[in-house]
This record gives C-alpha cells, sequence and structure tokens, in this order.
C-alpha cells in the first residue's frame, strides 16, 4: 500500500498544528511540550522548533515514558515485561499548559496512562493532546485537540508513524 | 535476557509492537545465575527506577496489588529499608518479618514459616538468612519469586548490582577498569557477589587482605589476590572495601584492629596511588578506623552515600522485572 503521509505532507502538517497551537493559546505563554516515549518526543521537538522558527521563543521539550503505568502490566502470569525507559522532563510542570505529544491516538489507553503520570509531576494549568494520526476506535473518553490526520481503519491494520530520528525516513503507513 | 520485539500486550495499538524483555530467571538467587545480558537489563531499567526517585511524588503504580513479604532473619538497616522504600515506590504491599520478632523463635524451621506465609498467597518473598544456600531451599518449596537479600557467606546479588550501577554512573562501563577489592574476603558474600559480577561484564579485578583472610583458590574467579593493598590499588579505577565481620570469625586471622589498620586500612596516602578520578566505595556498615580512614570514607572520592541511594533503584529494577514473567521456552 503506498504511504498515507509523505514526508512533504508531514513537514505542512507540524507547521500547520504549530500554528494552531499558537493560536489556540494566543502565544507561548506558559506552553511546553512533552513527547510520549518513543515516537512522541521526536515529533514534540520538532513542533518546538517550529514554533521557534514563528514566534522566536524557545519552549520546553520533555519526554514522558509511560510503561510503569500501563493498565495491562501485571495482567499475564508469564510473558517478558515492557521495557523502562527514562522519563525526562526537566522542567516544573506547574501551571504549564502542557501539549502531550504522541505519533498515533488509538484506544487512548496510552493517553490516560500519560495522563495519570503527567499529575504526579505537578499541576498543570491545563494539557492538550496533540497526535500525528487519529485512526479511530477510542475506548476511553479521550479526544485530540490538534490532529495531523484523520485516518478511518479496521481493528486488523495497523498505522505506522515512521520518522527521520528513528526510522530514517518520515512516512506514515497503513499496513494489514 | 531475552528480547522480543513482537510481544503484543493487549491495551496499546495492535501491530505496534512493545519493546520488552525478560531475566533468564525466575528468582534472584545469585549473581552466578546471570548472564551479562539479563545484568545489563537490570542496570538499564535502574536507569529509569532511579528518575522515579526524584520526582515529588516518588511513586509508580506498577506493582499495584502484588504482595512483597521481607523476610529477615539477620539484623539489616541499609537493605530492608532499601527493598522496603524499593517496593512502595513500586506501589506493592509490603510485609516485613524479622526472626526475632516471629515464631522462628518458638522453634520453627525456615520452610515451614515459608510455607505459612506463603499461604497468604505473597507475589515475591525477599530472604536474608545466615545460611548460605537458604534462598535456593526456599525457592524449591515456595511458588513464590524469591530474591536473596544475603544469605550466609554466599551471595548478596542485589549489593552487587548497586555497586555496578554505582560505578556505571561515574565510569560509563564496567568492562577493562581496574577494580580493587580490600579487606575480609573470606568472610564475604559482597565480594562473591562482585567477583561474579565483575569479571563476567570484563572488569580487570584485584583482591587484597591479610593472607588468612584470602580465600584459597579466589584466583579462580579469574582475580588477582595480593596481600600488599598497595599493589592492589595502584592505578585502580575503583576501590571497594570490605568490612572486617568480626561476628563471622572463628578464630585469630590478624594481631589486632590496629595493626590491621596500619597494614590494610585505606588512608589517603594509599587513595593516592589510585587513578586521579578514582571512586572509593564501601557496602557499609562502616568500621571507621579499621579497615577505612574517616577522611577517606567523607572525602571527595567517597561514593558510599550514592550507593545506599542507588539501592533502591536498583532494587526497583529486580521487583519489576521479576514479578513479570519468564520467556516461555525460556
Amino acid at each position: 500500500m503506498p504511504p498515507v503521509m509523505d514526508a512533504d505532507r508531514m513537514g505542512r502538517t507540524l507547521t500547520r498544528i504549530a500554528h494552531e497551537i499558537l493560536e489556540r493559546n494566543r502565544g507561548v505563554h506558559e506552553l511546553a511540550f512533552v513527547g510520549v516515549r518513543t515516537r512522541g518526543v521526536p515529533i514534540a521537538k520538532r513542533l518546538a522548533a517550529r514554533i521557534e522558527e514563528i514566534a522566536g521563543v524557545h519552549v520546553p521539550t520533555g519526554a514522558l515514558d509511560i510503561t510503569l503505568y500501563r493498565d495491562d502490566l501485571m495482567r499475564h502470569a508469564v510473558g517478558p515485561q515492557p521495557l523502562v525507559r527514562s522519563t525526562e522532563i526537566p522542567f516544573s510542570i506547574d501551571d504549564k499548559k502542557i501539549l502531550l505529544v504522541d505519533d498515533v491516538l488509538y484506544t487512548g489507553r496510552t493517553v490516560r496512562a500519560a495522563l495519570d503520570a503527567l499529575i504526579d509531576f505537578g499541576r498543570p494549568q491545563s494539557i492538550q493532546l496533540v497526535v500525528m494520526v487519529d485512526r479511530g476506535h477510542r475506548e476511553l473518553p479521550i479526544k485530540a485537540d490538534y490532529v495531523g490526520k484523520n485516518l478511518p481503519t479496521s481493528h486488523q491494520q495497523s498505522v505506522q508513524v515512521l520518522l527521520e530520528e528513528i526510522d530514517g525516513r518520515d512516512e506514515v503507513v497503513i499496513e494489514g | 535476557m531475552t528480547i522480543d520485539a513482537s510481544v503484543h500486550r493487549g491495551g496499546d495499538e495492535p501491530g505496534r509492537s512493545v519493546p520488552a524483555a525478560s531475566l533468564h530467571v525466575k528468582n534472584l538467587l545469585g549473581i552466578a545465575d546471570l548472564g551479562a545480558d539479563d545484568i545489563t537489563l537490570l542496570l538499564d531499567t535502574a536507569v529509569a527506577m532511579k528518575e522515579v526517585g526524584s520526582r515529588a511524588i516518588k511513586k509508580v503504580p506498577a506493582l499495584r496489588g502484588k504482595t512483597v513479604v521481607n523476610l529477615f532473619f539477620e539484623p539489616s538497616t541499609r537493605t530492608r529499608t532499601s527493598f522496603e522504600v524499593a517496593e512502595k515506590r513500586l506501589s506493592a504491599d509490603t510485609l516485613n518479618i524479622a526472626a526475632s520478632t516471629s515464631s522462628v523463635t518458638k522453634g520453627e524451621t525456615l520452610v515451614d514459616t515459608a510455607l505459612n506465609l506463603e499461604a497468604m498467597a505473597p507475589d515475591m518473598i525477599v530472604l536474608r538468612h545466615a545460611s548460605s544456600g537458604a534462598c535456593h531451599l526456599l525457592s524449591r518449596v515456595c511458588r513464590s519469586r524469591v530474591i536473596n537479600a544475603g544469605d550466609g557467606m554466599h551471595e548478596h546479588p542485589t549489593q552487587a548490582l548497586l555497586d555496578a550501577f554505582t560505578i556505571r554512573e561515574h565510569k560509563g562501563r564496567l568492562a577493562g577498569l581496574k577494580v580493587a577489592i580490600v579487606g575480609d574476603l573470606l568472610h564475604s558474600r559482597v565480594l562473591r557477589s562482585n567477583l561474579l559480577l565483575l569479571t563476567r561484564m570484563g572488569a580487570d579485578v584485584w583482591v587484597s587482605g591479610p593472607t588468612t583472610l584470602i580465600p584459597p583458590g579466589v584466583e579462580r574467579f579469574g582475580v588477582r589476590a595480593t596481600w600488599r593493598i598497595e599493589e592492589a590499588v595502584e592505578g585502580a579505577d575503583v576501590i571497594m572495601m570490605l568490612r572486617i565481620q568480626r561476628e563471622r570469625m572463628q578464630g585469630h586471622f590478624f594481631p589486632s584492629l590496629r595493626e590491621y589498620f596500619t597494614v590494610f586500612g585505606l588512608t589517603a596516602a594509599r587513595a593516592r596511588l589510585a587513578k586521579p578520578d578514582v571512586i572509593i566505595m564501601h557496602p557499609g556498615p562502616m568500621n571507621r578506623g579499621v579497615e577505612i580512614a574517616s577522611d577517606v570514607a567523607d572525602g571527595p572520592y567517597s561514593v558510599i552515600l550514592e550507593q545506599v541511594a542507588n539501592g533502591v533503584a536498583v532494587r526497583m529494577a529486580v521487583l519489576y522485572l521479576l514479578a513479570g514473567g519468564v520467556m516461555e521456552g525460556v
């Protein structure tokens, strides 16, 4: 199947989302990005770079690992444990407007875990959700504030957001 | 350790695999059972766990609903509290049982005590016992995962892991470092676990102490032994001091504590023989003025209190990884 989004389209989408963030928040005051590991982190960094280009202001960026907050941990008597990676949020999130960034929004369970994790770090003024792809099939009452592309899919399919920083190229593909 | 990139655990996006891994062992009985990849997985996981301890709310829900029994038949401050803090930071429920307050004083055997505790369905038992092999015995009769918190003169695996973690934090690696371990080698479970771990990870290990306290055949671990402390610490990246364990000594191994300090104690002058960026470690409790001079223990090269702090992170990693499963077929 040909890619749903290529590098150009992803680039333009990120620029559009950066403008939307600035418009909706009336500037960059108190904004901070937190990317969900793995692929939310480079997306968050790119958005921060776009905003710096547009508004000339540096917006802090952190990385959040949600493994220890997963709702399916310990549900299996056998089987390996998900790898825990470091969370790095080098700023206080108190009273910040947090932009939580992930690549694909699907069941909403990852976002639920990320919200629980973030609240353990402090009390932000607000949390807004940014995703590259929303593929539907929510299992929790969660909605994205900024969406790169709405992509209706079936449960059997899988959506991959590939990123230069990790995968060597920018592309969104549907498999299966 | 086994990495299975295709593991899919339900809630997340199907098809987007969650990187997962497990240790080769069900229980942590000793470093002897661990491969280099197991050790690396434990140390890498501990890095993430350490960050949890730096948060305002030092607690994550990973082991919610799990029960851990801390069964301690020997006095311990550091190890017991460290395990308990680790368990609480992962949201496990903890039960502390010390031999002095349990039915052991009424004559109950270790196995009976463990089986009775197990009837209450704990998920893990952390055991400290004066007899070597007590954890192996327990692991054969219990369904719960068993973690060795020190058994006799055999092993103390979490201490060796936290030592390795501390070294890696400072030096970035273990392979190729010169590590000098000095003191009461004969009675030390910390020594055995450290020798196994450090040689497995490729460190160049020297041990030193009075010849009466050097275990015969220690060279078979792939380490070099010398009774001259100066030879061991010269050019060392790491100096690890071991406590003189008077409570385990039956007989005379050296004339007096004062003489021991004169010949084998780590003084500032001896520490200067090591590399300029040496780190000085001690598993505690310290005998100041016996194996280590106070000015060295409190000096700028000492990482002794960091070792204690890192103990919590390493034990969190052990608990988290053992709470999962072993890969099928392993």
